[in-house]
């Protein structure tokens, strides 16, 4: 098997094996995957869903019968920031709709799509334990609350500095 | 000021520290039950404090711990619930991260209890931030002597470990989070067999909400008698509730449950009224599942009594007057609101989140999210509200898991408070286009003392 993982990352899942009894180790496949899909521009294509499924003994079918189970997975690729807005009640009383559009608007892309540059990606996704700071989206590991237009743009400002930073 | 147990200390600087938190007395309750108590007794003390599950059911916890199975040479395993998905529910999200080695305290002496030695907290997957926190804590705790082998010199050998989720709102129904935890899709179980018998793995397992197992904390403490003398009947100790919507101070806060609806929205130690002058339009005072209630019910019991922030007084009248306590995600709609809109918008979330297992759920979820989609934007028809009604029905009390019960109440409940504001949306196609129904007469004052039906 072609390895995917670096060592450090690979001495990673067998630490996430330990966690679990011994021959348990299929219990390790959602954090393998988070790990997996973070290495690989996060995205889980086949080939990397067959790479954990060799790293935990089990088979491709389960790895894909998982992956595609849980909404944080995505099964095709994603920009380089994907911005998930919340859309569930208690943020769209406090106006994530308008929130939505106006990422629509500002970046050219509906929900769904990746803009042009490759850099952004919009999803809605539901209730994500911040209605007391509505509106909010995900962005990559932290959540970004309070959410105004000016801070929408803001955001879009600051991943774009990075990413030209990084290039 | 009501009396906090939980969050007392949250604020404190540097509380997530390990050394900050056990100068604050952290850990006293470990030292306390492992020297001076045996497992049963301190299930004893958790029975006595009449501490109901905080995660949404209300389950009495100690009761809860007395069915694990023990058969010889098993081993048994708890597991922490913080899968925190329920709509308007954000209050473990808070005690994790600004006071997270209260959680872990609460899971040693529970762990201790019970007998796990390896113990997991299974928690939603975008708080991956949170996993940092807790992750550090555990750490703390592990080189501070708490977690381990042999600790405090028991003989009693202890393992917590995180497993992140991926975003599914069923891993927070506790038989499919044992599935997630086994590495699967999280389709729930069906029960019987209990998890206390045949739990993770097949092994006599206990699922308790991350502010359940916290409260194990201050129990053990002062002691379940004591504990039990805060709020009343059996609604005891105190409670985190998560605000939201339109009020000025949206919030976690503790109360004890001796507190009016009415203070908990209007006062400034709570929610501070609602935002921008406006007025109260309805509420649900549970999370997404529980009925919403208008203005009118929800600060009057049916009997025409203060409502209570607590489990009887937000039940009282049943689900014709009431509602419930739930995971205390406190959802607040002002007078601009739509109803309609709202739960549509609910109804579009159990859909997404329906396992797919049974079809009155899958199915059902699908067309209640069409239907009142189709209402909400002009397209509706005058029947569309009896279908709802009739396929909310269908779904309830009819499927594996509760999740079926959770989607059709929120849209029974809307009807059955709402009605006119639905006919109104279909009678009114291009109007409701532009503008909401309003709060009608949905704050006027009830006739006292109506039974409830
Ligand atoms: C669809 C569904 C979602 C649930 N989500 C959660 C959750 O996120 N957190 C939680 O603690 N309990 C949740 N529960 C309740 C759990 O099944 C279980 O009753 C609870 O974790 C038991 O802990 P407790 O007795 O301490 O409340 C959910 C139940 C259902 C049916
Ligand atoms: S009620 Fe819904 S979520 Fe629960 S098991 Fe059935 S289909 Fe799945
Ligand atoms: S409704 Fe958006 S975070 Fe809860």
């Amino acid at each position: 098997m072609t390895n995917i993982f670096s060592p450090e990352k690979l001495a990673r899942v067998k630490e996430l094996i330990s966690h679990y009894p011994e021959g348990k180790q299929k219990s390790a496949i959602l954090p393998v995957l988070h790990l997996a899909q973070d290495n690989s521009g996060g995205w889980l294509s086949t080939e990397t869903m067959d790479y954990v499924a060799e790293l935990l003994h089990i088979l491709p079918v389960e790895v894909y019968e998982v992956a595609t189970f849980y909404s944080m997975y995505n099964m095709k690729p994603v920009g380089k920031y994907v911005f998930e807005v919340c859309q569930t009640g208690p943020c769209m009383i406090n106006g994530s709709d308008e929130i939505i559009q106006y990422i629509q608007d500002t970046l050219n892309i509906k929900v769904g799509e990746t803009s042009s540059d490759g850099l952004f990606t919009l999803k809605t996704v539901e209730c994500l334990g911040a209605c007391g700071y509505a509106p909010m989206m995900q962005l990559g590991k932290f959540y970004r609350e309070h959410l105004t237009k000016e801070k929408v743009d803001a955001i879009i400002a600051e991943c774009r500095k990075i990413s030209a930073a990084n290039n | 000021m009501g009396r906090k147990l939980l969050l007392e200390k949250a604020q404190v600087e540097g509380i997530r520290n390990y050394d900050v938190y056990r100068r604050e007395g952290g850990y006293r309750s470990v030292e306390k039950a492992f020297k001076e108590m045996s497992p049963d007794q301190i299930t004893d003390e958790v029975k006595k404090s009449g501490l109901r599950g905080r995660g949404g059911a209300g389950f009495p916890a100690g009761m809860k711990w007395s069915f694990i199975a023990k058969p010889e040479g098993v081993p048994r395993h708890l597991v922490c619930n913080a899968d925190e998905s329920e709509p308007g529910t954000f209050k473990d999200r808070f005690l994790m991260e600004f006071i997270p080695h209260l959680l872990i305290e609460g899971l040693i002496v529970s762990s201790y209890a019970l007998g796990s030695h390896l113990t997991y907290i299974y928690i939603r997957g975008e708080y991956s931030w949170i996993i940092d926190i807790l992750e550090t804590a555990i750490g703390e705790a592990k080189s501070n002597g708490w977690l381990g082998e042999n600790i405090l010199g028991t003989g009693f050998n202890l393992e917590i470990y995180i497993h992140r989720g991926a975003g599914a709102y069923i891993c927070g129904e506790e038989t499919a989070l044992l599935e997630s935890l086994e590495g699967k899709r999280g389709l729930p179980r069906i029960k019987p067999p209990f998890p206390a018998v045949k739990g993770v793995w097949d092994r006599p397992t206990v699922v308790n909400n991350v502010e359940t197992l916290a409260a194990v904390v201050p129990i053990i403490l002062m002691g379940g008698e004591e504990y039990a003398k805060i709020g009343v009947g059996k609604s005891t100790g105190t409670k985190l509730i998560s605000a939201c919507g339109n009020i000025n101070k949206p919030g976690v806060y503790e109360i004890d449950m001796t507190i009016s609806v009415e203070d908990f929205i209007y006062s400034d130690e709570y929610c501070g009224g609602i935002a921008n002058g406006k007025k109260l339009k309805a509420c649900i005072p549970g999370g997404s599942s529980v009925p919403i209630l208008p203005a009118n019910l929800l600060l009057k019991t049916a009997k025409g009594e203060k409502r209570i922030m607590n489990y009887e007084s937000l039940s009282d009248g049943g689900f014709a007057k009431g509602s419930m306590m739930g995971s205390g995600g406190f959802i607040v709609l002002d007078e601009d609101q739509c109803v309609v809109k709202h739960t549509y918008t609910l109804a579009r979330f159990y859909r997404h989140e329906s396992c797919g297992q049974c079809s009155p759920c899958r199915e059902g979820t699908g067309w209640m999210e069409k239907i009142l989609k189709n209402i909400e934007t002009g397209k509706g028809k005058m029947s569309d509200i009896d279908l709802l009604w009739d396929i909310q029905r269908r779904i309830e009390g009819n499927t594996i898991c509760p999740l079926g019960d959770a989607a059709a109440w929120p849209v029974a409940a809307a009807i059955r408070h709402f009605r006119d504001e639905f006919e109104w949306h279909i009678l009114n196609p291009e109007e409701s286009q532009i503008r909401n129904y309003g709060l009608a007469h949905y704050a006027d004052p009830l006739e006292p003392a109506v039974a409830a039906v």
